[in-house]
């Protein structure tokens, strides 16, 4: 039984993908029998090429894409190299985990709130400009998408520190680092010269998916990105949304663009990799201390600071405006405070909120079981998963979701499964899974093998050590990936709307949905409800096993992440 | 070293290790043909790293064999007539201490020495009684219900004795147990396992890199290879 797990685990996580792929390529080139394309041709290619401003929304996929991960890489990398092993890293680190949690639309909305002409920025800038209306200048979704990177790479910049901090005791970053500095190096000189060509090949994959979701993404884009023409993924939603069912043909080509523009940043990407690595060499043998760092320094600190105060502070400008009364420009605070939307919405909350909890927590449970059985079945038969294994867990998250939703939906329209709960679960999954297993797999594996050991050797079956030893003594980092994978599932806008067609509306779908209505009372409303969800998860994932082994010494810390 | 080859029909007590062979890459790591009889304490002299627990990893059916872990195996582990090899860990009834106590944090003293205790051991009083005998036969009675992280290194280790004891094991492995307790603490825990170990005559394999250890054993002394 246990040894079906892996198979059955990769099944469920390519299986979709791989589907939703044929099922999006076939029409792409004129084959969908349902709706009448029974000939294979390119015209979906032509209607797709004559399309207005394609050349633009190509253009604003890819480079602020890449923009928006080389930024957020690089802020990364200078922050650890400037502050790794001091109190401020930790403090930082601590301040940058809670955002991991933030669904990605949450964030882009609080950003939305402080950034636009009408915003936070702009009302405490106003007494000392003597603005008395709002500025005309165009700061959200403005033609350059600068807005959009600006979301992307405040929602980034925690997921990028986390598997970096992750990678550095594996590349024995500390001894190295203070290697470098004993040998006259600046901090940031020295790391950058020693310690980050030990860590990058472990945070390449989790680059990669962050190059391939800013390249593709949908919901950010929607609240912040341009909008005539939009980037290419939210222009593939609209294809895909029309009443006109034969824009569907165009909406599978444009799909496939899409997959090549992501495998086409991805080119770009390793090939400055290799432009960097080759120069870097040089770079490190020329022997240069780099001694005066402290702007540098600064700077890479103020950088982090920044894109955490801007996730907070957004976060805190949701809770004002969806309390808000009557608030006229250039007021900081709205003149009084209501409850009435919150109470007009009530039953609509609640509803809201149960259905997102329920595909959460189905998703959930059932990847943690899968993963749990894939690692423990590792244990018993004494194999250890290698690369390749690891770059079958990235594939969902090196994928542009828009490139294979569409052909999921047909497939799962052809098994029977349309707008079932089953296959909106399925699809979370796929998602789902990868984090878990990223949360899971090192706690497990670092896990004392003579607990295990010894508990076989008092008697006790591998079942009985399973239940009774390992999972207890894994109880944090289960509840800490069962948090994650719940944020993960919260958060999930294109893949529940898709394949959910509508029926599922969940705290996500439907705060995406008003961004272009405007009425921010009601974003600040869903916008918050969006956070419920995750913090509740993580919250549980301290306070149960705090109270569970409030008698246990030994047990605090254990596991954590 | 005693030979086996004669006794093959006849039911020995005790462990018999027969021609058991353990190669890593080629290197041999251990290569033994010796009878622990009940009550004796046979002490496995070398240095660290030399793989000598992967002996004591091989007798509770533990070691990963061949794959990618590399280990090859050959020989065969013979505990009072009945052959261990093939078995599952948890049917051997081999009981093995490790330089750590390895205590479950997640569960009391009392706990600990529960899940050790044997299933047909049946009702929570007797359960409970027995745990708690034990504990006084440790000198930590009233031990119960602490925390394990509570107690002393020398609590800790005499609780992870006593739990290694209550699941009736029919030989016991020592793994450098006493290395990582304080000098004077040693030699007292030391003569605790060793007196526990003959009282219930336990055929008993240590192994160890520190001569004291052989020598307070004072029983024979053989070499890895």
């Amino acid at each position: 039984m246990l040894r079906l797990f892996p198979a059955f685990t990769l099944i469920l996580m390519i299986g979709p993908v791989c589907a939703g792929l044929i099922g999006t390529i076939l029409p792409a080139f004129g084959y969908l029998p349902a709706l009448g394309g029974d000939v294979i041709s390119i015209d979906p290619w032509r209607d797709l090429i004559n399309q207005p401003g394609l050349g633009i929304s190509i253009r604003l996929s890819l480079i602020n894409g890449l923009i928006a991960t080389l930024i957020s890489f690089l802020v990364v990398i200078l922050f650890c190299a400037a502050w790794q092993g001091t109190r401020i890293f930790g403090v930082m680190q601590r301040m940058l985990s809670p955002i991991l949690s933030v669904p990605h639309a949450a964030a882009a909305f609080g950003l939305a709130f402080l950034i636009a002409p009408t915003g936070w920025i702009v009302r405490a800038v106003a007494p000392l400009a003597g603005w008395e209306r709002p500025p005309d200048i165009v700061s959200l979704q403005d033609p350059l998408g600068i807005a959009l990177i600006a979301g992307l790479v405040a929602k980034e910049i925690p997921f990028l520190l986390l598997m970096t901090l992750a990678a550095l005791p594996q590349a024995d970053a500390d001894r190295t680092r203070q290697v470098a500095l004993t040998l006259g190096y600046g901090r940031v000189v020295g790391w950058l010269k020693a310690v980050l060509p030990r860590v990058y090949p472990q945070i390449r994959l989790p680059i990669l998916a962050v190059l391939a979701y800013s390249t593709s993404v949908v919901d950010v884009a929607m609240i912040l990105g341009p909008t005539t023409p939009a980037p290419m993924a939210v222009r593939i939603l609209g294809w895909l949304s029309d009443p006109d069912l034969s824009r569907r043909f165009l909406a599978s080509a444009g799909a496939m663009l899409q997959f090549v523009l992501v495998m086409i940043a991805m080119a770009i990407w390793w090939g400055g990799e290799k432009l960097v690595a080759w120069w870097g060499c040089a770079w490190a043998e020329g022997g240069m201390r780099g001694l005066r760092d402290d702007i540098v320094r600064s700077f890479a600190a103020g950088a982090a600071v920044l894109s955490a105060a801007a996730v907070f502070l957004g976060l805190a400008s949701l809770l004002v405006w969806s309390f808000a009364g009557y608030w006229s420009f250039p007021e900081f605070l709205p003149r009084s405070f209501s409850l009435r939307l919150w109470m007009r919405e009530y039953d609509m909350l609640g509803a809201t909120l149960w259905i997102t909890l329920l595909i959460a927590v189905l998703s959930v449970g059932v990847a943690i079981t899968l993963v749990l059985g894939c690692l423990e079945n590792e244990t018993r038969r004494f194999q250890k998963s290698g690369q390749g294994a690891i770059l079958l867990i990235y594939l969902p998250l090196l994928m542009p979701q828009i490139s294979f939703m569409f052909g999921l939906q047909v497939f799962f329209t052809g098994i029977g499964l349309e707008r079932t709960l089953i296959s909106v679960v399925i699809v979370h999954l796929i998602f789902v899974l990868p984090y878990i297993f990223l949360s899971l797999a090192d706690p497990f594996r670092a896990l004392d093998p003579r607990y295990l050991q010894t508990a076989l050797c008092l008697g006790a079956s591998p079942a009985r050590v399973f239940w009774l030893v390992r999972l207890p003594l894994l109880a944090c980092a289960v509840l800490t990936a069962f948090a994650v994978g719940i944020a993960v599932s919260v958060g999930q806008y294109l893949p529940t709307l898709l394949i959910g067609a509508g029926r599922f509306a969940t705290v996500t779908t439907e705060a995406v949905a008003l961004a272009s209505g405007g009425d921010r009372r009601m974003i600040g409303i869903y916008g918050l409800l969006q956070m419920i969800l995750p913090f509740a998860g993580f919250a549980l994932a301290l306070l149960i096993p705090a109270v569970l082994f409030r008698h246990r010494r030994g047990m605090g810390n254990r596991n954590r992440i | 070293m005693n030979s086996t080859s004669a006794s093959n029909n006849t039911p020995v007590t005790g462990l018999e290790l027969r021609r058991v062979s353990i190669r890593l890459n080629g290197r041999v790591l251990v290569d033994i043909d010796t009878i622990i009889t009940p009550g004796e304490i046979v002490t496995l002299m070398g240095p660290s790293g030399s793989g000598k627990s992967s002996l004591l990893a091989y007798i509770c059916g533990t070691l990963p064999v061949g794959g990618t872990a590399g280990f090859e195996v050959s020989g065969q582990v013979v505990l009072n007539g009945r052959r261990l090899d093939g078995l599952a860990p948890q049917d051997r009834h081999v009981g093995i201490l490790f330089q750590d106590d390895l205590l479950f944090p997640h569960l009391s003293v009392g706990g600990n020495l529960a899940f050790a205790l044997p299933s047909s051991v049946r009702g929570r009083l007797e359960r409970r009684t027995r745990v708690n005998e034990a504990l006084e036969s440790a000198g930590l009675g009233g031990f119960t219900d602490r925390d394990p992280a509570t107690l002393s290194g020398g609590q800790r280790a005499r609780v992870a004795l006593m739990r290694v004891l209550l699941s009736e094991p029919g030989a016991l492995l020592l793994d450098e147990p006493f290395s990582k307790l304080d000098t004077q603490l040693r030699d007292q825990i030391r003569t605790f396992v060793f007196e526990q170990a003959r009282l219930r005559g336990l055929p008993t394999l240590m192994v160890t890199h520190d001569p004291d250890d052989g020598a307070a054993a004072s029983g024979r002394i053989v070499n890895p290879v």
